[in-house]
């Protein structure tokens, strides 16, 4: 076990940084001011024009995922996820309580990292988002036709769940690698007795091609290292899942250091359709688990929390010839795979050049064993038999590396703070462009999949000081958009971004503006609480609970007051939007409400429970702008003293004003 | 066959179009419905140009008071009886009348469609001006009559913040040349006429 590392030299991270910082044309960038070019132009989306593309950023800490224009840079939505969001009542509406649900309870909040778009025949089908909560680990869908998250599956086994959420070709599985490997199963143990014991689970969620209803397949347990980033494999290695590695150390404290020892770590190669044929052939091991499966049910509009029980994982070196380790420079973070499906760039955060392995090359040393001995009985292959070539001195920390399907490759720098585009084959660097600044990753749209959009790049980046308008000591993160279609890279944009822009997916418009839906309709809303006409609403006691069913339309609810409610009653409003048509949606809220307002889509219902705590006649009100007489949308509740003999009861006027 | 003849009894038929196209169009453009409302009226029933049109001009309307567009109206009864009775009966004049008697179809059928406009404008008339005293908002006319919301009989007219256009479809358009043909048969038929004497 103690063979693995023994061949890896160190040497000064320090001095390969120095020879590293390639000159080919800095310097240029200050130069590069708008009025000098036309990028003004280039981005300017005209009044009641649209862009070209979807961006979508996911929004790190702040557990989103938001919506932008490209080129434009136009924020149109930020689609809660992970975290509750008064706005839109995720987390706060009775109907989306579930989707929050974990093994842990209700967690309001996670950090969103990788956000990518299903794929068919390894294209951008426009279907889905999936995303990965990071910090309780979780992976959501999000459907494309109502840009809200419709399912959240809890990964069992894991921890820091970062190198997700990727696709596969047909999005046949995303998956939900561990950044830390944790005891398996989870117990009460010495951390320093870590080395050989933690594991790193990489697990494989199975996606319905239908309804995309998510499963996990299986979960290959790994050794202890930290599990970084990852990407499929596609055309010639469809099939194959590449995941990167640091702390092949399994040191546990004072990473930074103990974690940066080995010279290689290492890039992971699953061959995930030989374990999947090996799970459907009944190997593998059910075990105990507790995680929660989180469902949306768009024509219920209420989301469903299940807790599994049982999960099914696989002893690597069980499967021969699924799993081996291709030996990587200095703890890589990006694990990326050219469109063709042939590279695998490797970006050694520490180390002074891009390396990258060649999938064939891979097979062949796989063939020809050519193997520089294991990791807990994991195959290690020598570290030149996968070598396809490698970027010299291209710059200091390298990151993330996408590709625009012309047979170049774009490399985020986050030590020098640039963008680097280079040659794949000849592994020269054409061009480099500086970013304000701390890159993290970039994204092409299409770039994780057979057919990138190479028009444009945007870099995200970790600090903005002095690029904007100070707003206190924190100043906005934020992206920037570069055009790529010419052969040196033009800064075009910049744009602020929700939380930190981590990660991004992007796709051609056309593709998902034509499926948007536009409305729910009312004929195919199961909601259990729903009521389809002013005939049917009511206001029902059940003990000390009070169910008022509600419509709206523009402009009034009915029924609009309500009397007979007592002090200490909870008063449960559900909520129907009677409107049929495009962009408007109602609100309502109710005046000490201890949730959030409800925004209700045309056609959809919605619940909150408002609790009766003083006695008094209390306003509630539409709290989305919606029509000419938004301002008259109102109504009351009279709260009676406990006990009280005042009945039941509530108004609409007498006027025949349903239109049902 | 005889052209007039021919003519005669395609001419009707033609008429059959409007069991399958709309008779007319009333459309409703206003900045914040950037895809315009629209409703068409076939010979036995109002339709939605897109889904829920209808609903949505109802609710727009409700403002100034106007009433609810119903969902059906005596003449949806009528107007698919008169046209089949029309059809048949100048289908039969063709085969088997003299040329005069195309004439006296054509008349009878253009005071009969000019009785259906006639009666589509005192349906509109009643639906622009018969409004609720309630009506949430009341406009007044320079002269300080109250507003009417008459979409125009034929063309278009702005009415508040909207522009309504009001003309002619598919099935009104095959009826109209339905209708000349029968008229041409006549003239057609009597040159035919004078040619064999």
């Amino acid at each position: 076990m103690k063979t693995i590392f023994k061949y890896f030299i160190t040497f000064t991270v320090v001095s390969s940084w120095l020879v590293s910082c390639g000159d080919v044309n800095s310097g240029k960038s200050s130069s590069q001011g708008a009025l000098s070019t036309n990028a003004a132009e280039k981005v300017y989306v005209a009044p009641g024009e649209h862009d070209d593309y979807y961006a979508f950023i996911s929004g790190g800490f702040s557990g989103q995922l938001a919506v932008y224009g490209l080129p434009s840079g136009r924020l149109f939505k930020v689609i809660p996820v992970f975290s509750v969001d008064a706005e839109k009542a995720w987390g706060f509406n009775e109907e989306t309580k579930p989707m929050l649900n974990t093994s842990h309870g209700f967690i309001p909040w996670d950090d969103s990292h990788h956000p990518d778009i299903s794929q068919t025949a390894g294209e951008l089908d426009g279907r889905w988002v999936f995303i990965n909560g990071n910090n309780t680990p979780r992976i959501a869908k999000i459907d494309l036709t109502t840009f809200e998250t419709t399912e959240i599956i809890e990964v069992p086994n894991s921890a820091g769940n970062h190198s997700s959420s990727f696709v596969t070709e047909n999005t046949e599985y995303v998956v939900a690698g561990t950044r830390f490997s944790v005891p398996f199963p989870q117990r009460d143990m010495p951390i320093s007795e870590y080395k050989g014991n933690f594991k790193g689970a990489l697990s494989f969620i199975s996606v319905d091609p239908e309804d995309g209803r998510m499963d996990i397949k299986f979960q290959i347990m790994m050794p202890g290292f930290d599990y970084d980033l990852s990407h499929p494999g596609r055309g010639a290695s469809h099939g194959w899942f590449f995941f990167s590695t640091y702390n092949t150390e399994e040191a546990n404290s004072l990473l930074e250091v103990n974690a940066s020892q080995n010279d290689k770590d290492f890039i992971a190669a699953i061959n995930w359709k030989k374990i999947e044929e090996y799970v459907n052939n009944g190997g593998g091991k059910k075990v105990p688990a507790n995680y929660a499966h989180n469902v949306y049910d768009e024509k219920t509009h209420t989301a469903t929390s299940t807790m599994k029980k049982e999960v099914l994982v696989v002893d690597p070196t069980e499967v021969p010839g699924a799993v081996y380790f291709m030996p990587t420079p200095k703890s890589p973070h990006g694990c990326d795979v050219d469109p063709s499906g042939e590279y695998i760039v490797g970006s050694g955060k520490l180390a002074a050049e891009l390396t990258v392995h060649s999938f064939s090359k891979m097979i062949k040393a796989i063939e020809n064993e050519d193997f520089d001995g294991d990791a807990y009985g994991i195959p290690i292959l020598s570290y030149e038999s996968t070598l396809a070539g490698a970027v010299k001195n291209p710059g200091l920390g390298p990151l993330h590396t996408e590709f625009d399907g012309k047979g170049n490759a774009y490399t985020t720098f986050f030590i020098s703070s640039e963008v680097v585009k280079w040659k794949l084959g000849t592994w020269e660097v054409l061009d480099r462009k500086k970013t304000f600044y701390s890159v993290g990753h970039l994204m092409i749209p299409g770039g994780n999949s057979r057919k990138p959009f190479g028009d444009y790049v945007v870099a995200m980046n970790k600090i903005t000081k002095d690029r904007y308008l100070p707003t206190g000591p924190e100043v906005t993160q934020s992206a920037q958009l570069y055009d790529i279609s010419g052969e040196k890279m033009e800064l075009l944009l910049d744009f602020p971004t929700v939380g930190e822009p981590h990660y991004a997916a992007g796709i051609a418009a056309d593709i998902v503006a034509k499926k948007s839906k536009k409305f729910f309709r009312l004929e195919e809303n199961e909601h259990k609480h729903a009521v389809k006409s002013e005939a049917e609403s009511k206001v029902v006691r059940n003990g000390n609970e009070v169910h008022i069913y509600m419509t709206m339309i523009r402009s009034h609810f009915a029924p609009d007051n309500i009397e007979g409610i007592q002090v200490g009653d909870k008063v449960y409003f559900h909520v129907t939007n009677l409107e049929q048509d495009y962009d408007v949606p109602h609100g309502i809220s109710m005046i000490g409400a201890n949730t959030s307002e409800l925004l209700i889509m045309p056609g959809q219902t919605e619940s909150f429970v408002w609790e009766a705590k003083q006695e008094g006649v209390w306003p509630f009100y539409c709290t989305d702008f919606c029509s000419a007489l938004h301002q008259e949308m109102q109504g009351y509740i009279r709260v009676s003293p406990k006990g009280s003999n005042v009945p039941i009861s509530f108004t609409l006027d007498g006027d025949p004003v349903d239109i049902e | 066959m005889k052209k007039s003849k021919l003519l005669m009894i395609v001419g009707p038929l033609l008429m059959l179009g409007l069991f399958v196209f709309p008779l007319w169009n009333i459309t409703l453009e206003a900045p914040q419905y950037p895809t315009p409302l629209g409703m068409n009226m076939h010979i036995n029933k109002f339709s939605d140009v897109h889904e829920f049109d209808i609903k949505n001009i109802n609710l727009m309307n409700h403002y100034v008071g106007m009433k609810y567009i119903p969902e059906t109206i005596p003449e949806f009864t009528i107007f698919p009886i008169v046209i089949g009775v029309m059809v048949v009966l100048g289908v039969l004049i063709g085969f088997f009348a003299n040329y005069k008697w195309y004439l006296a179809w054509f008349v009878l059928m253009f005071l009969l469609g000019a009785a259906g406009i006639y009666d589509f404008y005192l349906w509109e008339y009643d639906y622009g001006h018969n409004l609720d005293p309630k009506a949430i908002m009341s406009f007044k006319n320079p002269d300080g009559s109250p507003m009417g919301f008459q979409p125009p009989l034929l063309g278009t007219k702005n009415i508040l913040n909207f522009v309504a256009h009001s003309y002619p479809r598919g099935g009104a358009y095959m009826m109209f040349t339905g209708m000349f043909m029968t008229l041409g048969a006549f003239f057609i038929g009597k040159k035919e006429a004078g040619e064999n004497n």
